[in-house]
This record gives structure tokens, sequence and C-alpha cells, in this order.
């Protein structure tokens, strides 16, 4: 049985011999973690230092699995995590692939990832916080719980916020269930910071606090042409040329939310696309038309033009 | 007298590790599992009060364990049982129950007789627990 609860349970039941030897590679191929990081490699662009960061948890992690085998005793290593950066970095895309990588190496039990925020945790009376976050808790046992813009469950101005108890419950349980849950929490870099530093039981029992860099130029253009890649959508060469002073333009302008304001950028795009070709409904299309992003579609973004007025204040 | 109700209960007390076993294949079933507890052992009280509502949608039997030590930190002497509820279309009732948590001491049932009509007898058991006061019948509590 590949029960994910097996290689700890049985060695301490059981009693059975210890492993002596251990073939690293092919316990790496068994487990199956090489094709998660190849695939994590291959689909993030950029991220550099998240990425050398989960390779390295994931060594830790394949060792201690193996140290356990050998009877070298070591108690369940602190999983919990913290993701921060900008908006759009990758949080939520990496937070899944942790949870497969920790499912693969049987660190949680079913692998399956929890997304809340903190509507889902606090309530809106007294006595309905602690339901809801157990309730929450309950759910995510036996694999990941993702706390997207964790800093919101700490309101410093109001002193009787129901954030602090859902708080409180999460300490308890990251503590006494390490092994049943991991928790990843999430935000943007400075407001993470100010959370962590008024409740510093959470910094002390997270382990792995991860930073997610922005997104260089080259990062994002390679970023667009991914996703264009997977909606079957392709840049003309003038297109491209002007998606690259796109991304300059965006990068001053407010709200810029990197990855995520790409994604939208081209979804405006397709939608500028459909329109010049439905205009002109007497033409033949080839499907290299239909499939490609002509110049014309991204210079007619507001980002152009809202450049102008912003340079001149 | 040992109770008998539901699964299981003419083998030895479960013990947690086997619990979560059978919750976990409850889960992997997708039933959601209930825990009620009473000190009313009489075998026809079919209604036993809830602990917190039913819990749909758990993948992981480590949550349902949560829950079962709080009860027992608070009804640790009473009988504690779990149900598992299936909620697919034709079935819509529970599928399995059993005793998870007993009091220390069960005294047992006695048998009364009635004569009814003349001579004729009526029998009925009671429970010697249920002599005391809803919550005041078992140990501690």
């Amino acid at each position: 049985m590949n029960s994910p609860a097996g290689p700890v349970a049985e060695a301490a039941d059981t009693g059975e011999t210890p492993v002596e030897r251990i073939d690293l590679r092919r316990e790496f191929n068994d487990v199956g973690i090489g094709e998660v990081l190849d695939q994590l490699d291959r689909e993030l662009i950029g991220l550099k230092p998240v990425k050398t960061r989960i390779r390295e948890i994931a060594s830790l992690l394949l060792i201690e699995r193996i140290r356990k085998r050998m009877n070298l005793t070591s108690g369940v290593p602190t999983l919990h995590m913290s993701f921060t950066g900008n908006p759009g970095t990758g949080k939520t895309t990496v937070a899944l692939r942790i949870a497969a990588i920790l499912h693969k190496l049987g660190f949680v039990r079913r692998g399956q990832v929890i997304s809340v925020t903190r509507d889902e945790l606090v309530g809106q009376y007294i006595g309905h916080t602690a339901p809801k976050t157990k309730e929450i808790l309950k759910k995510a046992m036996g694999g990941v719980l993702f706390i997207d813009e964790a800093y919101y469950l700490y309101r410093p101005d109001n002193e009787r916020d129901y954030g602090q108890e859902a708080i409180e419950i999460l300490l308890q349980v990251m503590e006494s269930q390490r092994e049943d849950l991991v928790v990843i929490l999430a935000g943007y870099g400075d407001r993470m910071d100010k959370f962590y530093a008024s409740n510093p039981g959470f910094r002390s029992r997270i382990a792995h606090h991860i930073e997610f860099p922005d997104y260089s130029d080259d990062e994002l253009l390679a970023i667009a042409e991914l996703m264009l890649r997977d909606m079957a959508y392709k840049f003309s060469p003038d297109a491209r040329a002007a998606f690259v002073r796109y991304i300059t333009l965006r990068k001053t302008q407010p709200l810029f939310s990197n990855a995520r304001s790409i994604r939208n950028a081209l979804d405006r795009m397709r939608l500028r696309q459909a329109n010049r070709l439905v205009a002109d409904l007497d033409r033949v299309l080839s499907a290299d038309d239909i499939m490609s992003l002509e110049a014309s579609d991204v210079l007619a973004s507001r980002v152009f033009s809202a450049a102008l007025p912003m340079a001149t204040q | 007298m040992r109770i008998t109700q539901g699964c299981f209960s003419f083998l030895p007390d479960l013990t947690d590790e086997q619990i979560s076993a059978q919750v976990q294949y409850c889960l992997t079933k997708g039933w959601a599992v209930n825990i009620e507890f009473t000190d009313d052992p009489h075998p026809r009280n079919n209604l036993w009060e809830m602990w917190g509502l039913p819990m749909f949608d758990l993948r992981d039997a480590a949550g349902v364990m949560m829950e079962l030590n709080e009860c027992r930190k608070v009804y640790g002497d009473w009988y504690i049982r779990m149900s598992a509820f299936d909620s697919t279309h034709g079935w819509e009732s529970l599928r399995i129950s059993f005793i998870v948590n007993r009091p220390k001491e069960e005294p047992g049932f006695r048998l009364e007789r009635n004569e009814v009509n003349g001579r004729n007898m009526r029998f009925t058991t009671k429970s010697y627990a249920v002599d005391r006061p809803g919550g005041a019948r078992y140990g501690g509590k």
C-alpha cells in the first residue's frame, strides 16, 4: 500500500531492520519529485531564488525521508512557509507545486490545497470565529492551507477584532499538528513584515521564508509569450516590439501587478484583435490571421496614451 | 454491562489509530462524518446529541480526530459514537455508526415487570444510569 502515513508509522511499529544502503538516484526517481521540479523550471519563468529554495527544501525532505528509513531519528521537520512578494509574482502557483512535492515525498498525506483569505477564517460576531477557523483547518488536514493576504488577519487599529482569535487557533494547530497540516502564509512584503512584527509567534513557527522577486522586462515578455502559446496566439514581430514598449511603460504606472497585469493586457489585446477581425467581414481568414496579434492591437492600449500626460506631470 | 450497538461493538474498544482508519475509510467514500454523544444508553434511544455539525468536505481523518478529542475533553465519561452520512442519491442515509467512547462504569439494565389486565405481564428494560438526572449519570459529568 502506498499509504502516505506509511514510512514513519511502519518503521516504528513493525521494528523492521533499518535499511543500510540506499540508492539515492533510485529513491529520487521513485518519489517522482524530479518531474515536479522540472515542471516548475519549465513553466515558471524567472523566480531564481524561489526555485533554488524549493530545490533545497525538496532535497532536505528527500534526505529526511531516507533518514527515517535508516532509523536515524529526527522529528517531523517544520514545513510551514511564508511567501512574500508583490502582486502577480506567482505565490499561489508555487504553493500548488509545493503541495505536489510534499505529497510525493509523503510529508502531507492527501496533497490538497485549501486556499483561503481572512473572510473564510474570521467570523462576524463573538463565538463565530473559532468554529469557522476550525472548519477550514479540518478541511485542510492532510494537505496544505494557503492563507492569501495573511496580514489582514491582524488589524492593529481594532483591538476587539476577531482576527486575533483566528491567529491563536492557527498557531496552536500549526504547533500541535505539524504532521497533519502545512500552512503557507502569503502576502505583500512590507505588510507581511509588519504582520510578523506584531505576531512574533508566527515568525518563529515558520521555517521557510521565501521572497518572490519582481519580474524583469525580459521575463515579463517571456511570460507573455508563454501565456499566448498556451492560448494558441502569437505576436507578429511588430506587435512583439510594441509589447516590449508596453511593458516598460506599464511598469511605471500605478497598480502594476507583474504577471497578472500581463495576463489582463493580453486578454484586452485579444478583444481588440477579435474586434479588428470582425470589422472586416468580407475577408477570408487564414489560421495565421486568427492566431496573430498585430501591433495595432497592442498600441491601442490606454497605457500608451496615458504615458504622455504622466510624463508632463 | 457493556453496551453493544453499531459496528464493531462486540470487538474490544477501538484504539485511536483504528478509529482514524475507519474514519479515513468513510472519508474516501465521500461520506460526511458526525460525532454524537449521550448519557442515556437505552438501545431504543436513537436521538443522540450532535457535537458540532456533520463534517462535509474533509479529506483526512486528522480533522475528525481533532473534533473527537475536543468532544472527549467535555464528555469523556459519556457515550460518544461516530456515524457517516452518505449523501448520494438513493442512499441519503447513514452508512455506518460505531461507538468510540464509553463510560468507565456501565451499570447495565434492569427488567421491569408491569401487571396489566388481570394476570397479563408487560416487560420493559430500564438503564440503572437513568435513575439519576441527565448530566449526572456517569462519573464526574
